[in-house]
């Protein structure tokens, strides 16, 4: 900066011009302050739009008989019946795989792993999963569970593909909870005389029970609503049966024998009402959309009130 | 009884026992996380291997360079091009409404919003992105393209528009956590000099804050075209599955994610052509999110240690 000489004041210091640029740009920040609140609340206006569009277009189709009907050719008869009871079953594959696989991996990974290449590849490998288009993961359950490993179309290989596409969802949340439990506590049970499987599954695992549930919920609500994958296993859009029972009335009393039967599920249902010409089916596309968002949002909301609540309970 | 359970724990036989049954865990730990690794391996395998046989019928000077995709149809053509165009077009559109949306967002929260307004919008926000995108279709097809239609009468009732601008929708709060998470790694005195000279909030924001985490924001945005790019049922359902060599986004074309659905939706036979072609397209697919991935990831590794 040049000095100023005595006298002639260039016009950039004069006070009334300081005082405008000064306003200007005070009202410039309002400006943006306001902008800022704008796109946040259109945003969330648009999640409650997206809401009440599902449900009042799908209105006329909630009811009893929308669970308890298989679908139809007639959209006022059809309903979700092969579907919700596909997609539980679904869920319960993911998560009877996902979760012990994706908790021990992060168990691995932030307790045992030594700090060489090796362990880098793997955490490489954690990371681009997660960028994974989902997709993908449907052409690998096609190549290798349907027709490698013989699964065919069935619950197992649908289970088991969405439980690869959460498990970066599961080890990264673990990891992060696993890795909020203070040294200290770890080093008195060191001290104590524990092994590491001990330190781990006395206290390192109890303490972060919060972030592993809240990740295994943020992982199943990220499977329920998925289609893009078991669209390219082959999920058939149009079941009118349920897969076999998990229990018989016979020793052992429970069988296995759903695994292998075909399926369908709430976002394949959906999906297939919406391609469909005939606007009658808009409607039950709407219902059962109205019905995934809900279970959804539920599951995220159920994941933040628990995060929440173990934040506010742990103090270290 | 007490006493013998630490007599047991401490005797020699105990810590054999112990010390084994650690060695145990650790590898059945350790087979958990090369889960991982086999699944990528797998997913490269499987896409080489059929995108291998594949590339034994069309030469791969066809599918570079062709410039109509119909395997199915009787004249077959297998050139990518149409299925890219549709894709990137549909990316473009999902950027322009990201892009700025995602980084003001980012910018509010970030420099402007209280402790505790970030901390309730913050998980609202997400679950724009938790929404099944099956429903994001649905609201393309039945709410955006009417809306749209108004406002362009000529628009078909399949286009890339809507399609775009509602993935520009569900990639918003992921835009916006990843830039403002960079935005927050630059450090507090960088702020606190800007104030010092007499800079408003929205100055130090655009002069300061911004250029300190530009690495950040790239990598959001990079990230950001590879879920785009990603992205699968919006397109299937909202910008139709023709083929369809343009970047005009007020026309329908399929995507390469759109393709993969439509030949899936099909009865083809194990190892036919048709069969085949979906890993292929299937394999440009990854190779593109593995592009932006891998600088995307090396962006944001680089503003976590800048500060």
């Amino acid at each position: 900066m040049s000095s100023i000489p005595h006298g002639n004041v260039p016009a950039y210091l004069n006070p009334d011009s300081i005082r405008r640029g000064l306003s200007r740009r005070k009202t410039l920040d309002q400006v943006f302050v306001l902008v800022g609140l704008i796109l946040m609340l259109a945003c969330l206006g648009i999640l409650a739009v997206l809401f009440l569009d599902l449900v009042i277009d799908g209105s006329q189709r909630f009811g009893w008989d929308f669970f308890t009907n298989f679908p139809s050719r007639r959209a006022e008869r059809a309903g979700i019946l092969g579907a919700w009871v596909g997609t539980s079953l679904i869920m319960l594959v993911t998560a009877f795989c996902a979760v012990p696989v994706g908790v021990a991996a992060a168990i691995y990974l932030e307790e045992y792993a030594p700090k060489n290449w090796f362990t880098a590849i793997i955490e490489i490998n954690v990371t681009n999963l997660a960028g994974v288009p989902s997709i993908v993961y449907g052409l690998l359950a096609l190549g290798l569970f349907v027709y490698q490993f013989g699964l065919g179309q069935s619950i197992a290989a649908a289970g088991l593909t969405l439980a690869l596409l959460i498990l970066p969802i599961v080890i990264v949340a673990t990891r992060e909870s696993i890795r909020a439990v203070p040294k200290s506590i770890r080093e008195a049970a060191y001290g104590l005389g524990a092994t590491r499987w001990e330190v781990t599954k006395d206290h390192v695992l109890p303490y972060s029970t919060g972030g592993i549930l809240t990740g295994m919920i943020l992982g199943l609500s990220r499977a329920i609503g998925e289609t893009a994958p078991i669209i390219t296993i082959g999920a058939l859009s149009f079941i009118a049966f349920l897969p076999s029972s998990p229990f018989t009335s016979e020793f052992p009393f429970i069988s296995f024998q759903w695994l292998n039967d075909p399926f369908t599920a709430m976002p394949i249902q959906m999906f297939n009402w919406v391609s469909r010409p005939d606007q009658a089916f808009q409607a039950n596309a709407a219902a059962a959309g109205a019905i995934l968002l809900a279970m959804t949002l539920l599951m995220n909301a159920v994941a933040i009130w628990i995060r929440y609540r173990f934040r506010k309970k742990i103090n270290w | 009884m007490a006493a013998t359970k630490s007599e047991e724990l401490i005797s020699r036989s105990g810590l054999r026992y112990r010390k084994v049954r650690d060695r145990i865990i650790e590898t059945l730990l350790l087979a958990s996380a090369l889960v991982a690794v086999f699944t990528t391996l797998a997913i490269v395998a499987i896409l080489l291997i059929e995108s291998a046989a594949f590339f034994e019928h069309v030469s791969l000077k066809e599918f570079l360079t062709d410039t109509m995709w119909t395997p199915l149809f009787a004249d077959a053509h297998y050139g990518i091009l149409p299925l890219v165009a549709g894709t990137l077009t549909t990316t473009m559109v999902a950027l322009c409404v990201a892009v700025p949306v995602g980084t003001a967002i980012a910018i509010y929260l970030s420099e402007f919003a209280s402790h505790r307004l970030r901390e309730t919008v913050k998980p609202i926000l997400e679950l724009l992105g938790a929404v099944p995108t099956v429903v994001y279709g649905y609201f393309a097809l039945m709410a955006v393209t009417p809306l749209l239609q108004k406002i362009f009468p000529e628009l078909p009732g399949f286009n890339m528009l809507s399609a775009g601008l509602v993935i520009g929708l569900m990639i918003v709060p992921y835009v916006a956590s990843v830039s403002e998470d960079a935005m927050r790694a630059v450090p507090r005195y960088m702020r606190e000099g800007s104030y010092a000279m007499g800079a408003t909030r929205l100055q130090t924001a655009l002069r300061v804050v911004v250029p300190g985490a530009f690495s950040g924001l790239a990598a959001a945005f990079i990230l950001g075209i590879s879920r785009a790019v990603g992205e699968t049922m919006v397109v299937a359902i909202a910008a139709g599955m023709q083929p369809n060599f343009t970047f005009d986004p007020t026309e329908q074309a399929a995507t390469i994610t759109a393709y993969i659905v439509q030949v899936s939706l099909g009865d083809l036979p194990h190892g036919s052509i048709g069969y085949q072609s979906i890993f292929a397209a299937g394999l440009v697919l990854m190779l593109i999110t593995l592009f932006f991935n891998v600088i995307g990831f090396s962006l944001t590794r680089r503003f976590r240690e800048a500060y």
